[in-house]
């Protein structure tokens, strides 16, 4: 039950924005905009929190989900719901086709290599132009319907992304507090010490890998459809960038500091549009001094700050100790 | 076909000499710091575009002044990186540094569009444009200029490491910091050499390489990218490495632009790389690095 507090939080906290604030651009659009990246954060930090993996080229995913939603629905007719389970199925195979070799390696070769794949696949969005559009992309794909409802308002995409998200972060923690989640985390703490345990560490790596990928092909599919449209642009190297910080800047190993990291950057661009001409450099700096300043990330920063009082009170204690 | 062949090769070692000096930097810095800088690629983009800026106009300096200038301001921007954003991040781990010099670029980037605007800009050969024949197979004058500026500086580079008193300092450095700082050795003052050094080798490159490809504000991305690559690809942190994974890079890329497509050029160049990291995880030339329990 205790697990559930924060989910419930959340939850509450999902449902009564739209209520509290009706036809809300910045709740109903870039409320559902930072929800869909909460998603793939989520399910990035599962990888790279908690298993300890470099991801550069998680928007490859994201793109793959997207595509194939986009081209079965528009070039084959096929029905949206069947066209995600499609998505899924090919962003799965992907994953776990490239998990073994790419995941054998290390440190910056890891981060490398993913970042390698990340652009081979967008190169192939932009390249295979008489499937993918080239780089104009695909338009007009058609929007889901959910038991005869059909989703094609923003609050109406509000709630089936934030609903989305609270089903992925219901796996999240599920998952992170069953064996396989110690399993990873034991990997990300000390791989040796897990394998001698008799963790298989490949397997783990690979299905914690794959199951990034499947979230951020879920996440994809659900952008083909609400955007009604989708370019290569919306899944090149610095959508990769941006969801490794979000992750990084909510705080590693945090489903929650997931979320918030997936907030706070997606809020971020709209609040320094008035900047104008100085956006680009002031978002530069403010990554630079977000690391710098908090390199725990957000949620590292609260809990020790949390702790902080405590810590102080023993080395108080300490000290006289020392001194008597 | 022996011809073109003969100008793909060309063209393949002028654009793996940039990629090389590139690689070089990423290697020094590594080696120095285990930073991967990913603000690499934007020492090429300021150091090409600042030289443009100052011998711009009817007020401009004469191109080897401005190349001075540009080469002295990108070094200055390689400091103030180390001192204000790396150095002041302390026990922070490997995707933190990454996003700490992703952050860097993208700043730079900004700074370079507010400064210069959007425009895609060149600067003028710096020996005419008339190409050199040799038979059916033509060499612009300024792809001499990348390839000897290139072999000239890599020699430098290495006769710095190997002859000179800093240069082994900062070697001693990158093998043991603390060892180092015991015998002496300012390690700070190190780390600054290591940067200024890498910011100096993408400038020359960026100044060395622009009457050919042309340059704007975000030309630095890709440059970066390919450079980090070609790190990867001669081994982190083995400089000649780099070099010799620079030109491979180069090389490959060439062809597969000639012989396959020139739009999966680079997907061709990141496949390889895939390939070699899987069958060398730690890269062509690397050490192949035990892992400590």
């Amino acid at each position: 039950m205790k697990r559930l507090r924060g989910w419930l939080l959340l939850a509450g906290l999902l449902v009564a924005l739209p209520i509290l604030f009706p036809d809300n651009y910045y709740v109903n659009v870039v409320g559902a905009a930072a929800a869909l990246h909460a998603i793939l954060t989520v399910g990035l930090n599962l990888l790279m929190g908690y298993a300890g993996q470099i991801s550069l080229g998680h928007a490859a995913f994201f793109g793959l989900g997207a595509y194939t939603s986009a081209i079965l629905t528009t070039r084959c007719g096929w029905d949206p719901w069947l066209a995600l389970g499609a998505g899924l199925v090919l962003t799965g195979a992907v994953a776990y086709v490239i998990a073994r070799p790419v995941l054998r390696l290390k440190g910056h070769y890891l981060a490398m290599a993913t970042l390698g794949f990340g652009i081979i696949v967008h190169i192939l969005l932009v390249q295979t132009g008489s499937l993918t559009g080239g780089p104009d992309g695909i338009g007009e794909i058609p929007p889901l319907s959910l038991f005869g409802w059909t989703i094609d308002t923003d609050v109406r995409w509000y709630w089936v992304i934030t609903g989305t998200l609270l089903a992925v972060v219901l796996l999240a923690l599920n998952l992170m507090d069953s064996r396989t989640g110690r399993a990873l985390r034991a990997l990300h703490g000390a791989a040796v010490a897990a394998s001698a345990m008799g963790i298989d560490t490949a397997q783990a790596k690979t299905a914690v890998f794959v199951l990034a990928a499947l979230t951020a092909g879920l996440a994809g599919s659900l952008f083909a459809h609400q955007q009604a449209f989708v370019s290569p642009d919306s899944f090149n190297f610095f959508v990769s960038i941006e969801l490794v910080t979000m992750v990084v800047l909510g705080g590693m190993a945090s489903t929650y500091g997931a979320i918030l990291g997936a907030v706070i950057l997606t809020f971020l661009p709209e609040l320094l549009v008035v900047f104008e001409d100085y956006e680009v450099v002031i978002f530069g700096a403010i990554l630079m001094l977000m690391m710098i300043f908090m390199p725990q990330g957000i949620a590292g920063g609260l809990r020790a700050l949390m702790r902080w009082p405590r810590a102080r009170t023993a080395r108080t204690a300490r000290l006289t100790q020392d001194a008597a | 076909m022996s011809d073109q062949i003969l100008q793909f090769l060309l063209t393949g070692i002028t654009l793996g000499s940039t990629y090389a000096l590139v690689a070089l930097g990423f290697a020094i810095i590594y080696n120095a710091s285990d930073v991967v800088n990913l603000a690499q690629g934007e020492f090429v983009m300021l150091g090409a575009m600042s030289a443009i800026a100052l011998s711009a106009g009817a007020g401009g300096l004469p191109l080897p002044a401005a190349i001075l200038g540009a080469v002295l301001a990108t070094l200055v921007v390689g400091l103030m990186l180390q001192r204000f954003a790396i150095a002041p991040a302390k026990g922070i781990d490997v995707v933190g540094t990454i996003i700490i010099t992703i952050g860097a670029s993208i700043f730079l980037r900004g700074l370079a569009l507010l400064l210069w605007g959007k425009d895609i800009k060149a600067l003028p050969h710096f020996s005419g444009d008339n190409p050199i024949r040799l038979g059916e197979v033509t060499l612009m004058p300024q792809s001499l200029w990348v390839m000897g500026g290139t072999a000239v500086l890599v020699l430098a580079v290495h006769l710095f490491f190997n002859r000179t008193l800093v240069g082994k300092a900062i070697l001693a450095c990158s093998c043991n910091r603390t060892a180092a700082a015991l015998v002496g050795i300012d390690v700070g003052r190190m780390l600054l050499v290591a940067y200024g050094l890498s910011a100096l080798l993408g400038a020359m490159a960026g100044v060395l390489v622009a009457p050919i490809t042309y340059t704007s504000y975000d030309a630095g991305v890709m440059l970066g990218l390919k450079g980090f690559a070609a790190a990867v690809l001669g081994g982190l942190g083995n400089p000649m490495g780099a070099v010799a994974g620079g030109l491979i890079l180069g090389l490959v890329e060439s062809l597969a632009a000639g012989l396959v497509s020139s739009g999966y050029k680079d997907a061709i160049a990141f496949i390889i790389l895939l390939l070699v990291l899987f069958i060398r995880p730690s890269g062509l030339f690397g050490r192949a690095s035990a892992e400590r329990v």
